[in-house]
């Protein structure tokens, strides 16, 4: 039960990237086609959950004041695997996302989760939480993603949707157009959650 | 030589701006950018850790992690390094330059997140660059950073008292302005067919 409540917080009430405004950086770079976002989210829904399970592990064990090294190291030791399985595995998406999938190592949502949940709360619960906030990154990646492949190149997916007469706005895939779908996607969500207070 | 480094510096700073193209370090673009004097602030912070930690870990590459063949570590390590030299300058200003510790010290903490940091270092090793290029490299980095951060609390701090439609108050029509400077930092991008 706990373990649901956690992982359905981070999908949308505190959705890590609408509401609480953290791990900006990745958002916005690979989400120029709706299977990058994907792929990037899951590999962050990885690394949260499996950083998040660890520390809620040896959270007794961790002394107060190196807290932050000892997480790190063990974010980055995650990092290490997701960056050697995607290069192994999926190098055409391991060249996309380029520089990407290191840094997510200094990536907020996942340090931030570590310090504010997982070393305060058990094991069950951390998973569902990593999960969940994974989970609502990944959901934010493919929905931005989603709109800016519609709008700037007619596909989803790599699929041609938009009839062929559609002249792709070339902007929605070139940097500006990120910055421009995330405003309006927060004013969007704002106005939801405005409507159901 | 010198037209090589140059190209290089431009590169940097205004071709590729590491906020408004790249999207690295966008959370302290929004988040620190509520004021044009915090926003220098955080902007020396970086240009200056940015170019140690790039030294630090060019070093660290290049005389233990190749010839030891580690570079799987090359994550871990970079990581450490930058959260060990940020403590450190820390440790070292409030001892020896209070003046400069007051103008930065607050930043420095941020800084072991910023992912501007962490990215440069590992460009660094992707583009080979020698001790001098990866030096130049930070330089145009972060100060295309602190360039584009500054700009943006300038037009932030206007936009606060300018009438916004209620849903766009705050960070959405922050986004909306980002996207406008990116589009005209897109314009530098036919500059030297980099």
């Amino acid at each position: 039960m706990r373990f649901f409540k956690a992982l359905t917080n981070g999908l949308w009430k505190e959705n890590p990237i609408l509401v609480l405004m953290i791990g900006l950086c990745p958002t916005l770079a690979v989400s120029s086609a709706a299977i990058n976002g994907v792929y990037m989210g899951l590999a962050a829904t990885f690394v949260l959950a499996g950083s998040n399970f660890i520390i809620s592990l040896i959270r007794k064990w961790v002394p107060d004041q190196i807290r932050i090294p000892i997480f790190i190291t063990i974010i980055a030791t995650f990092v290490t695997i997701v960056d050697m399985a995607m290069h192994a595995y999926a190098p055409d998406m391991y060249r996309i996302l380029g520089i990407f999938i290191p840094l997510i190592v200094v990536n907020c949502i996942i340090l931030g989760r570590a310090e504010a949940f997982a070393y305060k709360n058990g094991v069950i619960e951390s998973i569902g939480d990593g999960l969940g906030m994974g989970l609502g990154f990944t959901l934010i990646l493919l929905i931005l993603g989603s709109i800016r492949e519609l709008l700037g190149n007619g596909t989803l997916f790599g699929i041609q949707v938009m009839p062929l007469t559609y002249k792709p706005v070339l902007l929605m895939i070139l940097p500006p157009g990120a910055f421009l779908t995330i405003g309006f996607l927060q004013a969007f969500q704002r106005y939801k959650g405005g409507a159901s207070k | 030589m010198i037209s090589h480094l140059a190209l290089i510096f431009i590169g940097a700073l205004l071709v590729n701006n590491i906020l408004l193209i790249r999207f690295i370090a966008l959370c302290s673009f929004f988040g620190v950018s509520d004021s044009m004097g915090t926003s220098i602030g955080m902007g020396m912070a970086v240009v200056f850790v940015m170019v140690l930690a790039s030294s630090a870990s060019w070093i660290l590459w290049h005389f233990v992690l190749l010839p030891l063949h580690l570079e799987y570590l090359q994550i871990s390590s970079f990581i450490l390094t930058i959260a060990a030299l940020v403590q450190f300058v820390e440790l070292f200003l409030k001892k020896n330059s209070p003046s400069l510790y007051r103008a930065m010290g607050i930043y420095l903490p941020l800084i072991t997140t910023n992912c501007a940091i962490l990215a440069v270092t590992f460009i660094n090793v992707t583009n080979n660059f020698n001790f001098i290029e990866a030096i130049i490299y930070a330089i145009g980095v972060g100060g295309g950073y602190t360039l584009a951060i500054v700009m943006f609390a300038g037009i932030r701090e206007r936009i606060a008292g300018a009438p916004i439609p209620k849903l766009l108050k705050g960070y959405p029509i922050a986004f909306i302005t980002a996207s406008l400077m990116s589009l005209a930092f897109l314009g530098f991008k036919g500059l030297f067919g980099l």
